[in-house]
């Protein structure tokens, strides 16, 4: 949560339709005017058309184009430029019917499986999984055997092969939108299953539903020209696919047939491509690295920035030392400043609490001394000294070299901070080998005995065990024990407890004190909690906003806050730790003072 | 282990028989009376009731499947109504040609489609994403046979550098077998490696945004070693990707092998479909169906390896 680049305050995005935000994209702008142009073709065919397509002329078989026919004749003597318009006509008229019947089975059915679960959903889902798994072109083949000359048949079993496609889309935007609250609140007041599928379901498909539509177009008039190019269809009906057969038998001789055809198949399939893919670019957000010109913003418009906090001990003996730091994002109403100024530090063997709301920067900060932050964020700083030397002037690849060895990090939430596909013994011997320069044996060694330091009593059960079959304050033990593996200087702790039940969030904490007294390590932990604070810190920086509020030791801060958001951050934080008596009690003195006041 | 093995074998099994049964009853609906097809339309009716006799055409649909079904599990599909030679003989004989193409194009898409969509997750928004993101937009859509009719006017025609058409055994020369195969592979592959790549591209930035990344990078670890454990978390969209890109070569190889003229069964599928020839076709969907149902089950044993929490489902 605290890892948001842009916390509580978002500007509101304003809502442009997509019609109107698709027409700004020219490539988009481009397919669909070419788009529209094949429609109006195909539409207007037997009025453009200067001659019958069927119509033969044996004058004209194989003629270049000229005297009367812009494309030349085919091999049967039939003019090429008619044939091509008409079959445009049949191109779309396919295309329509091959979507129509993907969608017609492929969204309700999806969206009912998203949306009631359970047998529906598996059963719906085995049926779309076995269509998927049937090669579609055999089987239209087969349809194909017999009802050869029936186009509008084949072209809705092509769609039965593509409905998976719909399926799937509508499913996983159902089953999305099932957990949103206000689907449970229109049920909770009795609103019937039909008229919530009529109108959440149907809105919440219905953009996704529009690109699949694009896509399963241009994919659905490829293979109908396929199954034309294989001899499928009626004869006297001219289709573009059965034009490239022709062309493709006369390929060496006479090459002109051939392109025409393809150059219209593909230009109709790629601009229905490109349709789609701007329309998706619309609906989804591409992630994609700041631009170098973006990185030079935000650094300039960090440039000035007033310094917040004190230094309580020099700088060569300190663990750790922020001058000025400021941290910004990119975005696109400006750039973001998520840390205004913060400057800290901590001595060896000192613990320092940050402490602030979410959104006042303490994670930022923590990240801006690893050197990790999310993509897009920037950090400047005065100063970064780890260890009694400065760092921040440092290439990343030796800020880098300082994890793991100089700096260890215990992070927040410890089921996503394990990777899923590792056990846990390679997850804590990979770096003691490839950091460390350990073997494998004295790794493993090293993670069990380890393991064992941080209260884990059966460790080669654990060692063995993947992140999912442990609990979750078994894996922040582990974590913590990967942090300090490396017997690093500075340790530092991202709301180490905050994730954990009451119980285990005592013991993390002495956990993480006991081991910072026994390697004498400078332990920096953020948290939003006085209580975490009154508990294991020293001294403490209160953030608001981006800025120190105010730094002291904790005895101090406690009893004359000097900042009136400390007083109240401290409050707030022993109002969590009231008895249930005493909640009860001012409950029911609001109550009373509320009916009074009637 | 045993257990999922166990699962997956019952599920293919199902998939086959059900897959199966519905294509002969689809058949016997499409085609009607195979007679025509067989025998043109001069025929006598004599030689119409002859050939649905020996064809078992004039017992009812349900004893016809009956039989048909009892012998296909022992493995025999019965004899063409055209040629009456057996069909698993015929079949046997172009699988080798076919299956060279297609598991060519699949290695062609799992290697190629790694290489470019672990390089444009690497880079977002750089040079040889923006070129992925366009070439994607473009090949996913063009059916195979087009981008073969484009590669064999340009590189069989014009440059003279494969063959435009037909196919030699590797028993007889593997140079030339590869040179044969070189380009209906390409074609077949073209849109399934930008596939392929785009999944593992997308699967990439989102496994790059997680925290455990972010702690993985504060143990210290190098930007390969980190990577490595990108790719792995990344890698079953893709790999799922690729299963299904099998499928649909299989489908698209029966064009591709008309336009090379490739002895495949792609060609006797077309032919058989053109003359109603049932017992053939029933046959090839067979086949083929095997072979996604093996694909398959690859599938999910790769991803059982790679995310051992699939295996426990």
């Amino acid at each position: 949560m605290t890892a948001a680049p842009f916390p509580a305050t978002l500007a509101p995005v304003k809502r442009i339709p997509l019609w109107r935000r698709y027409l700004r994209r020219p490539l988009g702008v481009v397919a669909l005017a070419v788009f529209a142009v094949v429609v109006a073709v195909a539409a207007l065919a037997s009025w453009l058309a200067p001659y019958d397509p069927n119509f033969v002329d044996f004058a004209i078989t194989h003629a270049p184009p000229g005297n009367g026919h812009p494309l030349g004749g085919d091999s049967a003597g039939r003019d090429i430029l008619s044939r091509l318009l008409a079959g445009a006509q049949t191109t779309l008229y396919g295309a329509v019917i091959t979507c129509v019947a993907g969608l017609v089975l492929g969204v309700p059915a999806g969206v009912s499986a998203g949306y009631f679960g359970g047998a529906t959903d598996r059963i719906c889902s085995w049926i779309s999984d076995a269509l998927q798994s049937v090669p579609g072109m055999i089987v239209l083949l087969v349809v194909a055997a017999g009802t050869g000359q029936n186009f509008t048949v084949l072209m809705v079993a092509l769609g039965v092969f593509l409905a998976p496609g719909y399926y799937r889309i509508a499913r996983a935007r159902a089953l999305a939108v099932r957990k949103e609250p206000y689907i449970d609140a229109a049920r909770v007041a009795g609103v019937t299953n039909a008229r919530i599928l009529r109108t959440h379901m149907l809105r919440a498909v219905y953009a996704p539903i529009i690109v699949q539509t694009a896509l399963t177009a241009g994919i659905a008039i490829g293979m109908q020209a396929g199954l034309q190019f294989l001899g499928i269809g009626s004869a006297s009906t001219p289709s573009w696919g059965q034009m490239m057969n022709d062309g493709f038998q006369n390929m060496l001789t006479y090459p002109l047939i051939l392109l025409w055809p393809s150059i219209a198949l593909g230009v109709t399939i790629a601009a229905l491509a490109f349709i789609g893919s701007t329309l998706a670019d619309l609906v989804s957000v591409r992630v994609e690295l700041p631009t170098r010109r973006g990185v030079a913003r935000v650094r300039q418009a960090l440039e000035a920035g007033t310094s917040s906090g004190t230094h309580a001990h020099q700088a060569a003996d300190c663990a750790l030392r922020i001058e000025n730091l400021r941290v910004g994002y990119a975005s696109p109403t400006g750039v973001k400043k998520v840390v205004r100024g913060v400057s800290l530090d901590a001595a060896p063997g000192e613990v320092l609490g940050i402490v602030g709301e979410s959104g006042s920067g303490k994670t930022q900060t923590l990240f801006s001394v690893l050197d990790l932050l999310p993509p897009g964020g920037t950090a400047v700083a005065d100063g970064i000294w780890v260890g009694g030397e400065e760092v921040s002037r440092r290439s990343p690849k030796e800020r880098a070299a300082l994890l793991g060895r100089s700096i260890g990090y215990v992070p927040q939430e410890p089921m996503t901070n394990l990777d899923p596909c590792y056990p846990i013994e390679r997850q804590l011997a990979e770096p003691l080998r490839h950091v460390h320069g350990l073997s494998k044996a004295e790794a493993r060694q090293r993670a069990r005995d380890i393991l064992v330091r941080v209260g884990i009593t059966d460790p080669d059960r654990v060692l063995a065990a993947y992140p999912h079959q442990i609990s979750g304050g078994m894996a922040q033990r582990v974590l913590i024990a990967g942090a300090v593996a490396g017997r690093p200087s500075l340790l530092v702790a991202d709301e180490p407890s905050t994730a954990l039940d009451v119980t285990v969030q005592a013991e993390v904490l002495e956990l993480l004190r006991e081991l910072q007294r026994e390697y004498g390590m400078a332990l920096v932990i953020v948290t939003h909690n006085f209580g975490v604070v009154a508990d294991i810190c020293d001294r403490v920086v209160v953030m608001k906003d981006g800025r120190v509020v105010e730094t002291g030791p904790v005895e101090q801060i406690f009893r004359r806050p000097a900042d009136p958001y400390t007083a109240e951050l401290i409050s707030a934080s022993l109002d969590d730790a009231e008895g249930r008596d005493e909640l009860d009690e001012t409950w029911l003195d609001r109550r009373t003072a509320q009916e009074g006041a009637r | 282990m045993l257990r999922f093995i166990a699962k997956r074998l019952v599920s293919g099994i199902v998939l086959l028989v059900v897959v199966t049964s519905g294509t002969f009853f689809l058949a016997h609906l499409a085609v009607g009376d195979p007679t025509a097809g067989l025998l043109g339309n001069n025929a006598t009716p004599a030689q119409q009731d002859a050939l649905r006799a020996r064809i078992g055409y004039d017992q009812p649909v349900l004893t016809q499947f009956r039989q048909w079904f009892s012998r296909a599990v022992t493995g025999d599909f019965g004899t063409s109504w055209r040629n009456f030679q057996p069909v698993a003989d015929q079949i046997a004989l172009r699988v080798p040609v076919t299956l060279s193409v297609v598991m060519v194009a699949t290695v062609l898409s799992a290697v190629l489609g790694l290489a470019v969509g672990v390089a444009c997750g690497l880079r977002p928004g750089g040079p040889l994403d923006r070129v992925l993101k366009l070439a994607s937009v473009v090949l996913f859509a063009l059916p195979g046979f087009w981008v073969s009719l484009v590669l064999v006017t340009w590189f069989a025609i014009q440059l003279k550098w494969f063959p435009a058409i037909g196919y030699v055994s590797p028993d007889r020369s593997v140079g030339d077998w590869l040179r044969s195969i070189t380009l209906p592979s390409v074609s077949l592959a073209l849109g399934a490696i930008v596939m392929v790549a785009e999944q593992l591209r997308n699967g990439f930035l989102q496994v790059t945004n997680q925290d455990f990344v972010r702690t993985l990078r504060a143990r210290g670890l190098s930007r390969r070693r980190v990577t490595m454990h990108v790719l792995r978390n990344a890698s079953p969209a893709a790999l799922t990707t690729l299963a299904l890109m099998f499928v649909g070569l299989l489908g698209g190889a029966i064009v591709v092998e008309i336009v090379f003229n490739l002895p495949g069964i792609g060609s006797l599928t077309q032919s058989a479909s053109q003359i109603g020839d049932i017992p053939v076709l029933l046959g090839l969907t067979a086949v083929t169906v095997v072979f996604v149902v093996i694909v398959n089950f690859l599938l999910d044993l790769v991803l059982g390896w790679v995310n051992p929490k699939v295996r426990e489902r």
